[in-house]
Formats: structure tokens, C-alpha cells, sequence
């Protein structure tokens, strides 16, 4: 489960874990820490996207970065949104600390306790606020990586109540599924394709990073991106409607 | 009249001499002119071509590794350069930290490489920034021609042409910046591309880092120092103080610390002159010249 020597750090003592979905808490921040890179990364790779003159070395050493980081979890079978959604803690800074990140995977360090899922609607707000371009970052995080979903049906976790929790899964997955694809290409109409074909480069990236199930996701996208404006709206509302069902389960 | 002669300011004015046809689709990174003085390459993130330098509207593709499906694409070129003396061959570098050496007498598209230079990676420092870390940023041959060295984002390489394992010289430019990689990442310095140069003898190889500072290494002695470029730390004719960045724990008095390093202030041009110890260190928007001390 720990892997590359990561020094594990004992929580047992400080933490409840009587609590059915404390045991998740125990969980080491690294793995906090890792999908805080996976939501940075996905924010650089659709911010690469909207320039008028990509990147394309910058992309694509995104782009394996982010690849890196999927194959990991999923030799892992850890999911932050197991971790973190039931906890209905909202933290401002949606990013841990980046020096936690730069330490060495040998040194293990307090993360903060960092909400990728459940609280998305608050976060989104709150991010308004802040011009930091991380507020793509909530949206990129409900773009979970298409095998999230099969690890999660995967993942050992006898404290849970492993019946109803994976049915309120289903349902967000359902509901996302179904939102138009039309939105998606309202966020690329802008872009310009002429220099060359990014659409299929991102696309096909982020399918190679096992994302591409997870394009219709891409409605989530902030205020700021004038594009899907109509369609954030009712996405929100959606979310809303979303995330209660997952802070009662 | 008699014509008299009339002293004006020097006028400074660019204009092109020959423009060659559009043969790239992505950016170009790297221009080198052969040795033969007849031809030179262009490269870029995924092709390079060759071309006459009197016909304009004509290019040869010589490296093209562009795949079929672009969603398989996980490494681009990122420099290129001719052999200084052999002009059939050439390198270029990658995003993936390798370099390939090609010989144009092998094959028209030079696809399959003469040699392949690529370090092992050290598995004990291996992070998720592993991989854009050690991609190349700039490439130069020695002037002999024996070496080249490669530039990655923390330090400077030299490889003997000969062996294709390892460097056999790597350099530390700075290194106190692997403690804060995710930060780099964060406001995008990771991706910053910094060149490297040889001075006239290959004795010493200079590149530049933040904060306005740049590196020299003399590869004899291992003596390296740690410069800066700006209005505020020299005046014309005053020779440069080494500068000192502290790391960690305390700093001592005129040491820098990490935290306080502008990274803004990047120095990502240097050149040395071919035959003097002049140098010239393209900070911002400004250029400096600095010259050995004579005395």
C-alpha cells in the first residue's frame, strides 16, 4: 500500500478511528498531497489548451505527469474521494502546502486535510473570490480519472458501508454522464485550431490517461470561462443536489 | 559645393536578408549552421529539417517523430545542433533527458540514430517531477568537438561522444531548488529553458540560473562560481563579487536565502566569446558584457 519506502506516519493515536469513515483519515497525506498534483496539473493542462499558441512540450510533459501520478493510484487503490467527501469539511486552500509536496516521498509530513469531492460547491465560490488561476483546479478535480470509478468498487474498506456509499457513486457518475457534449465544445469553439490539432492531442491525452469517459466532467468549469456560462448554472444546482446526497450517505 | 562630411549617430536597423518557407507546424527551438557553411538545421518540437542557406523555398525533413496518433505522443525535441567539424552528423536533445546523435550518410530521414546518449536514473531521487526535470533544455558541442554538453533544469552535463551511459562530468547549478520542484511547478519556472556555453578552450562552461545569477564551472580545477547581472550589485569596471546562496539553516552575511531569490529574474542566454574571456548575459532586458579582469 505504501510505496517507495514512504515512511508511514501513525495516526492511530491522534485520530477516531471508531468512526466508520475515520479510518479513512488514517490514510497518509501523501496521498493528499498527490492528488493536490493531480488537480494542478489538470488545471495547467486545460490552461495549455485555451492559448492561442499551445505548448506542446509543456503539454506534454503535463500530460505524463499527470499519467504518472494515475498509474501510481491505481496500483495503490487509494482514492481521495473516499478520503475526504464525507468528512463535509470546506478548507479555503484547496492546495497543500507545496513544501510538504517538495519534500522527499521519504519524508512524510502533515498534510492539510483537503476536501477533492464533496465539497466542490463551496469551494467554487470561495475561489471566486481569489485570482488565482487554481480555481479551475475544483472543477478538474471532479474530472476523477475514469478507472477512479472501478477502484472504488475495488477498494477493501470493511468500516464502510460499502452498499449505499457505492450507490450514491453510481449516482454522480449517472448524472455527470448524461450532460450534453455539446458543452464541451462550446469551452474549444474559442481556441484556435489552426496551428494544430490540440483537440485530438488533449483529448486523446487525457483518454490515454484513462479521462476520456470523463470529457462530459469538462461542464464544470468555472464562471470565468464565458463559453459555458449558461451551462455552469445548472451544473451548479446539479452539484449541489450531488454533494447532498453524498454528505448523507 | 564641395560635399563635406556630416557626423550622424550610429542607426541600428534590422532587416530581413532571406526568409525560408514555412516547413514547421510547431515551434522551432534550435537553428544550427552546418560546418560546411553551405547548410544549416531547424528543428522543433517534433520534426527537423535541413536546408541550403541560398534556396528558400525548399527544406529536407531529416528527423520526424511524430506519431501516427498524437494521443501516443509522450516525448518532443527540444534542441538540436551540428557536429562542429563533421557535417554530417548531428544531435538532438528530448523532454525525456535523452540525446540522439544521427549521421545524415546513413540514411535520408535520420530516424534511427548513430547513438543514443540517456543516464540511468538515480531511483532514490525519484519524484513525479523526475521527468520534467531532466528534460533538455539546450545542447552545444565542445569546440573540439570531442564533448557536448546538455542542459537540465538543475544541472549541467558533459558527455565524451564516446560513451553513451553516463555524462562523465555533471555539474549542480542549483541545487538548493530540488526542495522546492513543486513550487516551480506551481508558477511554471520547471519549464523555464536555460542554455549553456563553452568558453574558447572548453575549459569552462557557464549557464544561467534565477535571481539574475548565472554559473560558471572550470572543469579542470572544479572551481565554480555563482555571478550576478544587474544595475544594483556592479558598476562598469568593477569586478564582480561571487555570490552565495544559503540553502538551509542559517544564513551568514551576504549569503541569499532560497525563499528569497527572485525567480522573475532569469538568466536563460549566455554566450562566450569564441576566442576571448568575454561574456555576454542576457538578463530580462538587458544585456551585459562582462570581460576578465585585467591588470
Amino acid at each position: 500500500m505504501f510505496v517507495r519506502g514512504l515512511k508511514r506516519k501513525c495516526f492511530d493515536g491522534e485520530e477516531d478511528i471508531e468512526g466508520t469513515l475515520a479510518g479513512i483519515k488514517a490514510i497518509p497525506s501523501y496521498n493528499l498531497q498527490r492528488q493536490s498534483l493531480l488537480d494542478m496539473s489538470l488545471v495547467k493542462l486545460q490552461l495549455c489548451h485555451m492559448l492561442v499558441e499551445p505548448n506542446l512540450c509543456r503539454s506534454v510533459l503535463i500530460a505524463n505527469t499527470v499519467r504518472q501520478i494515475q498509474e501510481e493510484m491505481t496500483q495503490d487503490g487509494t482514492w481521495q474521494m473516499i478520503n475526504t467527501q464525507s468528512t463535509g469539511q470546506a478548507s479555503l486552500d484547496r492546495l497543500v502546502s507545496t513544501d510538504i509536496l517538495c519534500r522527499s516521498s521519504r519524508d512524510s509530513a502533515e498534510g492539510k486535510h483537503v476536501p477533492a469531492y464533496g465539497t466542490f460547491n463551496k469551494d467554487f465560490e470561495s475561489d471566486q473570490a481569489q485570482d488565482r488561476t487554481e480555481t479551475m483546479s475544483t472543477a478538474s478535480s471532479v474530472q476523477a480519472p475514469r478507472n477512479l470509478q472501478s477502484n472504488v468498487w475495488e477498494m477493501e474498506n470493511p468500516q464502510e458501508n460499502k452498499g449505499n456509499f457505492q450507490k450514491s457513486l453510481d449516482q454522480i457518475f449517472e448524472t455527470l454522464e448524461n450532460k450534453s457534449p455539446n458543452s464541451v465544445e462550446d469551452l474549444f469553439s474559442e481556441v484556435d485550431n489552426s496551428y494544430y490539432d490540440l483537440d485530438t492531442m488533449l483529448t486523446g491525452m487525457m483518454s490515454n490517461t484513462k479521462m476520456g469517459h470523463c470529457d462530459s466532467l469538462e461542464t464544470f468549469s468555472p464562471p470565468t470561462n464565458t463559453a459555458s456560462n449558461s451551462n455552469c448554472k445548472s451544473d451548479l444546482s446539479d452539484l449541489d443536489h450531488i454533494v447532498e446526497i453524498l454528505v448523507e450517505s | 559645393q564641395v560635399p563635406t562630411l556630416k557626423p550622424m549617430d550610429l542607426m541600428v536597423e534590422a532587416s530581413p536578408r532571406r526568409t525560408f518557407a514555412n516547413a514547421h507546424t510547431y515551434h522551432i527551438n534550435s537553428i544550427s549552421v552546418n560546418s560546411d557553411y553551405a547548410t544549416y538545421l531547424s528543428a522543433d518540437d517534433l520534426r527537423i529539417n535541413l536546408w541550403h542557406l541560398e534556396v528558400t523555398n525548399r527544406s529536407f525533413n531529416i528527423v520526424d517523430i511524430k506519431p501516427a496518433n498524437m494521443e501516443e505522443l509522450t516525448e518532443v525535441i527540444t534542441a538540436a545542433e551540428f557536429h562542429p567539424h563533421h557535417c554530417n552528423v548531428f544531435v538532438y536533445s528530448s523532454s525525456k533527458g535523452t540525446i540522439r546523435l544521427c549521421d545524415m550518410r546513413s540514411s535520408a530521414l535520420c530516424d534511427q540514430h548513430s547513438k543514443f546518449f540517456e543516464e540511468p536514473e538515480d531511483p532514490s531521487s525519484r519524484s513525479f517531477f523526475s521527468e520534467i526535470i531532466s528534460s533538455i533544455s539546450d545542447v552545444k558541442f565542445s569546440h573540439s568537438g570531442r564533448y557536448m554538453m546538455t542542459r537540465d533544469y538543475l544541472s549541467v552535463k558533459v558527455w565524451d561522444l564516446n560513451m553513451e551511459n553516463r555524462p562523465v562530468e555533471t555539474y549542480q547549478v542549483h541545487e538548493y531548488l530540488r526542495s522546492k520542484l513543486c513550487s516551480l511547478y506551481e508558477n511554471d519556472c520547471i519549464f523555464d529553458k536555460f542554455e549553456c556555453c563553452w568558453n574558447g578552450s572548453d575549459s569552462t562552461i557557464m549557464t544561467g540560473s534565477y535571481n539574475n545569477f548565472f554559473r560558471t564551472f572550470e572543469r579542470g580545477s572544479r572551481r565554480d562560481a555563482t555571478l550576478e547581472a544587474s544595475r544594483e550589485s556592479s558598476k562598469p569596471r568593477a569586478v564582480l563579487k561571487p555570490r552565495k546562496v544559503c540553502a538551509s539553516g542559517k544564513r551568514k552575511k551576504d549569503e541569499i536565502s532560497v525563499d528569497s531569490l527572485d525567480f522573475n529574474k532569469k538568466i536563460l542566454h549566455t554566450a562566450w566569446h569564441p576566442t576571448e574571456n568575454i561574456i555576454a548575459v542576457a538578463a530580462t532586458n538587458n544585456l551585459y558584457l562582462f570581460q576578465e579582469k585585467v591588470n
